[in-house]
């Protein structure tokens, strides 16, 4: 019997990226195939192209040995292939009916919708694989895992036989995890087969029976979970030809510049996504915070840095309490933010690069005086910084769009280390970045830390971690779950600790693989059930100027 | 347990409490009104006499007369006493339908203290009304196509008025019915400009909206004076005349009031009610506002995004086209220079005021179209209210709507966002 | 290094305020903009020979003929604009010849009553183009206009006794108030609960013509007459005139351009426009740096209300010295208009409003001359906004490439915010 789907030679170009290169795949009746790697590997390029979503450069798509030409999502879904986006297609005011019979509707005469028979159907399908749903419910009244239920019937719906989950557990909490994966098995059971994209190592341990690792477009291996562990995958994911080792002398330790007590922050959809944080940057030191990339890294940072309000907890930078203070009043005190989206939040893009230099300082001496800007100043000051900080630009007045991202991030870092700062938090500072740019950066940030400022390294590149940091705090569900010494550190043991795995009795531990088995089915219902009645609001930012 | 979900509940309440305590004010405000505005100026012997007899009817009711003091009075401590709970309890779900009531009692405060000492036809008031809702209502339906496929449409003022002209024009040289289908085929064709503009060449949708609007100011008077002003028989289209419903005209009071209108009433009231079934019990609107709400999330179901949208604004257009014939065919029976004077905005409002529901818009339609109608006899009537306030209250209403004081509409998501396709 | 032969290249720069809009400019296509005033000057030809008598009544007879006739209108009409807006070269060289006070007068009225037609455009265009640098839409500039004059009337004609050299600038800047408050309205209500602006001021647009109605019939209503129509304001509230009549030409004229030159230096060099700038252009960022974003979306509203009301100022202590409630043509939606072909530029706006203000005053010459009613002023305008708004059908036109890189675009964020 041929594979349910092959892909052979795969390869899909965006304008200066190679988003996949030559990728092969097969998927077998009733598997859980994992597609496993970092962010920005070409994971959901790659399914995007199954899905018809794009057109591969290069290649062909086999289902069940016949070759397919998929050019729209209806072509995918004629072929039986469905897909559970990252970011879910439900619209949230229609009802689990209605967003599930779209595009393919259940009729009356005249085009009437049958909104019956549609809800007996989604009934009987809820009812076949466990996934518990209420047709008649909006959408926006249920919690998160009630929604991928939801995306899930839509493709059963639809009598999909080969599933596309893309980082399906990225906005589950543990037990909606859990419920889900109850639920996948139930699936291959009945012979569906599944693509599980994720870059969380536990998952695919636990739930796979296959795993495809792909690093920067490529495949760089395939193995099953019998024969890999977190350590070994971990390695596959991350690679280990990228080695920019770091100079750095003995950390002189100053007092504490940043003290976190407690800390407790709330994420857009009102969950907490920071839950109980303590730890103290002291002058003098990198203190990185490790982890997978969604343990509540970006709720912390932007606490920290005055964007979203803190739910209880406080914050001291250097004497100051800073809990409640806004971005301005951190900067002032001596705050450097490197934010995790450059584009977003760090730059204007449609400013030159000169007023980018004093996006946060412009109304202070000498480049304000009164209310007047002083251009020349501003200018005079950028060409120095530009030379000094080695961004390659055409001049201070060229546009920041037009940078390349490595001197976007140059412009970023020069703004913010060329102010008197007692410390610096820096969020993925090299992501996306070229090896050059990247070795510029986290030299900056070794020179800062050699002058006696605290810096707070956030990043999801554990090598990065280990080169810069004297110390490591490995954050994982909001939680800090061990704080150790860089020196000595083995990138497999912080490699465990980012996956949730602590050994040896370390504090307040969530005992997750463990735990695992021990939720029962009707357990997971009843969380799933109090879920659905606690969270009925909506989500609301809860950034503080907004 | 670490790994206990954490969820904050704090958020929901407050928000309902502040609305709560809001309308309770507005509810104690509007009782203040009556009874200072209206009651205080009231001389205690004055009688407000109603008519009920819109004419043409067999049946004649008797005029409702009261003393007009003690109902004001009675009023009053109706609307306070509804402020009064508010405050306290809150009407929870009903709290609109609640806002309705009040509403509807201060209006009724408001004509008993407008016809003390003198009688008003309150029939006549009615049927007035509903024909002053005939454009607004059309002009917001046009809106709710639009926008609920995610194109905003401030165009429809612009629609109307070319619509209009043109129907005129048609009317005047082959026959009303050619003039109405021409209006609607006029209206169509700015649409499809529209829908270019601002679906194709992803154009900002209120730009589009105001070359729109610009030029349908502009190649209406150039054509009203190049040859309307010279060529009479070009403007001289005739109106549609009344159909009386048979049977149902015979209802005593309610009869001529409903059932004795031109064709545009009654289409107003076909498409209305087609517009809300279409709309929510039929494939057509499930993926018309799917493609409104979240356009990828239809685009990933193998729904054509832009020809829904082009298909949209297209009818939308042609309800405008439809709404703005009226002016010329169903009302004043020629054309003149900018005669819909601002009707497809307050239709434009209208439809946030019915929060994108026909009838809704058709309740918000009526309610600005009883201000119309009101302002408009208030100087008959000789009364002490300049007109001009109560032709403001329909954009002041929405302006409070829109600022989320009365609860927060529901907009398609997607409204306003033009959609590109990746990928390709 | 690569950066440092540029360095050295490029000497100290000074920005002058032509020197940011042509790099602006540079940055789009200086093409585009130029293309799409002729086109649409050509288009407008088009439809005044389409709709020229002796072209449609000769068209099934003999086609050329007609095509000939319809040129002939469309280049008579032209030249009538030419005259009306410009002036007549013949009657120009005449006057100069002969030197005659009166005959100089006459013939460079059409140029300086162009100037004059141009100043509430140039007011109304800034006035948009300083919400669009603020991330907002501001269509409401015509109630914000409305608002200005009344206030500028009333204090033009309450107040007496004062000289002019005060009552002046309080009657100007009443009007500047009048605006700024139709402006805070929405600008306020955006800020604090995400109301959209566009729809409120639509909304406030209406609620200013109500209220001026009631005004002129009410309170502000001319004493002697049943005309809704206000008093005379005093002659000390008067924008003097330069020369005698009939030229109208009137010290608004520089007051624009001072306002230009205001907002320019406003938004390109001072602390204030950097963070209005920054507001629009990215509010993460502007968050980010710590900008106070409510009360930069509230003062960037009072402002272009304020720049609006001027407009209206100019209009009643400049050229009407009463107001009466047609007094306005047009003006709101025409500043959109401004504001995108100037790129919401001072300078820019300044262009596009000059040559509304030539187009305007021109129709009416053609009107006369060529009997073309003046609204197709309007119909052109409505078609030169379309292609700048949609510069690809221009591109399409004329095959030119389209640009690396794109325009800073304009975009709607829904309406309920």
């Amino acid at each position: 019997m041929p594979p349910v789907l092959e892909l052979r030679n795969i390869t899909k170009r965006f304008p200066g990226v190679l988003a996949n290169d030559h990728i092969d795949l097969t998927l077998n009746r009733g598997e859980i195939h994992a597609l496993l790697g970092e962010n920005g590997a070409g994971k959901t390029t790659l399914m995007n192209i199954l899905y018809g979503l794009y057109q591969p450069d290069e290649g062909e798509i086999f289902i069940n040995g016949q070759k397919a030409e998929i050019h729209s999502p209806t072509d995918a879904i004629n072929l039986g292939v469905g897909m559970v986006h990252q970011h879910f297609m439900l619209i949230p005011v229609f009802t689990v009916t209605e967003n599930v019979m779209l595009g393919s509707e259940s009729l009356q005469l005249g085009g009437v919708l049958d909104r019956k028979a549609a809800a007996e159907r989604i009934r009987e399908i809820s009812e076949a694989y466990g996934l518990a749903v209420n047709p008649d419910d909006h959408i926006r009244d249920l919690p998160v895992g009630g929604q991928q239920r939801v995306e899930i019937i839509k493709l059963l719906y639809r009598e999909a036989d080969i599933l596309i989950l893309d980082e399906p557990t990225a906005v589950l909490t543990p037990q909606e995890a859990d419920e889900l994966f109850r639920i996948m098995h139930s699936l291959t059971e009945r012979g569906k087969s599944i693509i599980f994209i994720t870059h969380k190592l536990r998952e695919v341990l636990d739930i796979a029976d296959r795993i495809t690792v792909i690093r920067r477009g490529k495949v760089v291996g395939s193995t099953t979970p019998k024969q890999a562990n977190q350590s070994k995958l971990a390695a596959m994911m991350v690679g280990r030809e990228v080695d920019l080792s770091v100079h750095k002398r003995a950390a002189k330790l100053g007092a504490a510049v940043l003290q976190v007590q407690d800390l407790k922050v709330a994420d857009d959809r009102g969950q907490l996504a920071v839950d109980g944080v303590s730890f103290a940057v002291q002058a003098g030191e990198v203190l990185g915070i490790a982890g997978v990339q969604g343990n509540g890294q970006t709720e912390l940072v932007e606490a920290l840095t005055g964007l979203r309000s803190t739910h209880a907890g406080s914050i001291r930078l250097l004497d100051e309490d800073i809990t409640r203070a806004d971005p301005r009043r951190i900067t002032e005190l001596g705050s450097a933010h490197i934010p995790e989206d450059r584009q977003r939040d760090g730059l204007v893009l449609n400013f030159p690069v000169a007023d980018n230099l004093v996006l946060n300082t412009y109304y202070q001496a000498p480049f304000s005086k009164g209310a007047v800007l002083q251009q020349n100043t501003i200018s005079e000051v950028a060409r120095e910084r530009v030379s000094k900080f080695d961004i390659r630009t055409p001049g201070v007045e060229t546009h920041a769009s037009s940078l390349s991202g490595g001197n976007q991030q140059k412009v970023i870092v020069a703004r913010e280390l060329s102010r008197p700062v007692k410390l610096v938090v820096a969020s993925q500072p090299t992501r996306g970045l070229d090896v050059g740019s990247i070795e510029y950066i986290h030299g900056r940030l070794i020179e800062s830390r050699d002058s006696g400022v605290g810096v707070l390294l956030v990043s999801s590149e554990l090598d990065e971690i280990m080169q810069l940091s004297d110390r490591i705090a490995v954050i994982y569900r909001g939680k800090i779950v061990d704080v150790l010494p860089a020196k000595g550190a083995s990138k497999e043991k912080i490699g465990l600790l980012m996956a949730g795995v602590v050994q040896k009795g370390a504090k307040a531990s969530p005992k997750v693989a463990a735990k695992k088995k021990a939720v029962t089915k009707k357990t997971a219902k009843k969380v799933a059930k109090k879920k659905a009645a606690t969270k009925t609001t909506r989500p609301t930012k809860r950034r503080k100027d907004s | 347990m670490s790994t206990q979900a954490s969820t904050i509940q704090s958020v929901a309440p407050q928000g309902t409490a502040t609305r709560r305590i809001v309308m309770g004010l507005v509810f104690l405000g509007l009782a203040a009104a009556i009874w200072f505005l209206f009651a205080n100026t009231t001389q205690a012997d004055l009688v407000t006499t109603f008519t009920l007899n819109p004419g043409g009817s067999q049946f004649n009711f008797p005029n409702l007369g009261f003393t007009t003091l003690p109902v004001l009075h009675a009023l009053a401590s109706a609307c306070a006493l509804i402020g009064a709970f508010q405050l306290a309890r809150g009407f929870g779900r009903s709290t609109n339908a609640v806002l309705g009531l009040v509403a509807a009692l201060f209006i009724f405060a408001f004509l008993s203290w407008v016809a003390s000492g003198t009688s008003l036809n309150l029939a006549g008031l009615l049927r007035a009304t509903l024909i002053r809702a005939v454009p607004i209502t059309l002009g917001a339906l046009s809106g709710i196509l639009c926008e609920r496929a995610g194109v905003v449409n401030i165009a429809i003022e612009g629609m109307m008025l070319t619509s209009a002209m043109v129907a005129a024009i048609f009317g005047s040289l082959y026959g009303l019915w050619v003039g109405l289908l021409a209006g609607v085929l006029a209206g169509g064709l700015l649409a499809v400009v529209h829908a270019i503009l601002s679906i194709k060449y992803k154009t900002d949708q209120i730009v589009s909206g105001t070359v729109i609007n610009i030029f349908s100011i502009g190649i209406t008077s150039f054509i009203s004076a190049k040859f309307l002003a010279s060529y009479r028989y070009l403007n001289n289209p005739g109106i549609f005349s009344d159909i009386q419903i048979p049977g149902l005209v015979d209802i005593p009071f309610l009869g001529p009031i409903l059932f004795s209108h031109n064709i545009f009433f009654f289409g107003m009231v076909v498409f209305l009610v087609l517009l809300h079934f279409g709309l929510f019990f039929t494939r057509w609107g499930l993926r018309l506002r799917s493609v409104g709400e979240h356009p990828k999330a239809a685009d990933t179901l193998g729904i054509n995004v832009f020809r829904t949208r082009y298909m949209a604004v297209i009818l939308g257009g042609m309800m405008a086209g439809f709404g703005g014939a009226y002016f010329t065919l169903g009302s004043v029976g020629r054309f003149d220079e900018v005669m819909t004077a601002g009707r497809g905005f307050i239709g434009l409002a209208a439809m946030i005021f019915g929060n994108w529901n026909p009838f809704g818009a058709f309740g918000a339609g009526l309610l600005f179209g009883f201000a119309d109608m009101l302002a408009a006899r208030l100087a008959i009537l000789g009364v002490r209210v300049p007109s001009e306030f109560l032709l403001m209250a329909p954009y002041v209403a929405t302006m409070i709507v829109l600022a989320g004081v009365v609860g927060r509409g529901q907009m398609p998501a997607a409204d306003g966002q033009p959609y590109e396709k990746e990928g390709h | 290094m690569a950066n440092q032969d540029n360095e050295s290249k490029a000497p100290a720069q000074k920005k002058s305020a032509f020197g940011i809009f042509l790099q602006e400019l540079g940055r789009g296509s200086v093409l585009v903009p130029i293309l799409a005033i002729i086109t649409g000057l050509f288009l407008g030809g088009l439809i005044v020979a389409v709709t020229t008598e002796a072209v449609y009544t000769t068209w099934s007879s003999s086609p050329l003929e007609a095509i000939s006739r319809g040129v002939d209108a469309a280049l008579r009409s032209y030249s009538a604009l030419f005259n009306g807006s410009i002036g007549n070269p013949e009657r120009i060289a005449d006057a100069l010849a002969s030197g005659e006070g009166a005959a100089l007068r006459r013939a460079f009225n059409p140029f300086l009553e162009s100037l004059t037609k141009s100043v509430p455009y140039i007011f109304a265009g800034l006035a948009v183009a300083l919400g669009f640098r603020a991330g907002l839409f501001n269509i409401g500039a015509e109630g914000q206009l409305f608002m200005g004059a009344i206030c500028s009337v009333y204090v033009g004609f309450a107040l007496t006794g004062l000289p002019a050299f005060i009552h002046l600038p309080l009657a100007l800047g009443a009007g500047a108030l009048g605006g700024a408050l139709w402006g805070f309205i929405p600008g306020l209500l955006k800020a604090k609960t995400g109301g959209h602006e566009v729809i409120n001021t639509i909304m406030m647009n209406y609620i200013a013509f109500r209220l001026s109605e009631y005004l002129l019939r009410g309170p502000l209503q001319r004493p002697d007459t049943t005309n809704p129509i206000s008093p005379f304001i005093e002659t000390t509230a008067q924008l003097p005139r330069f020369f005698d009549s009939p030229i109208r030409f009137h010290l608004g004229f520089f007051v624009a351009l001072a306002a230009a030159y205001g907002v320019y230096w406003l938004l390109f060099k001072t602390r204030l426009g950097f963070e209005l700038r920054t507001v629009g252009a990215n509010p993460s960022a502007a968050r980010y740096a710590g900008m106070n974003i409510v009360l930069v979306t509230v003062l960037a509203m009072s402002l272009s209300g304020a720049l609006a009301g001027l407009a209206g100022a100019n209009e009643v202590l400049g050229v009407n010295y009463t107001l009466a409630p047609a007094f306005s043509s047009g003006y709101g939606f025409d500043s959109i208009a401004l504001a995108l072909i100037g790129k919401s530029h001072p300078v820019g706006v300044v262009l596009a409003a000059l040559l509304f203000g030539f187009l305007r005053n021109g129709a009416l010459q053609m009107q006369i001359a060529a009997n073309v009613p003046v609204d197709i002023i309007s119909v052109m305008q409505a078609l030169i906004l379309a292609f700048i708004a949609a510069p690809a059908i221009i591109r399409t036109i004329y095959r030119l490439r389209a640009p690396a890189q794109q325009d800073d675009e304009l975009r709607v964020r829904g309406w309920g915010g």
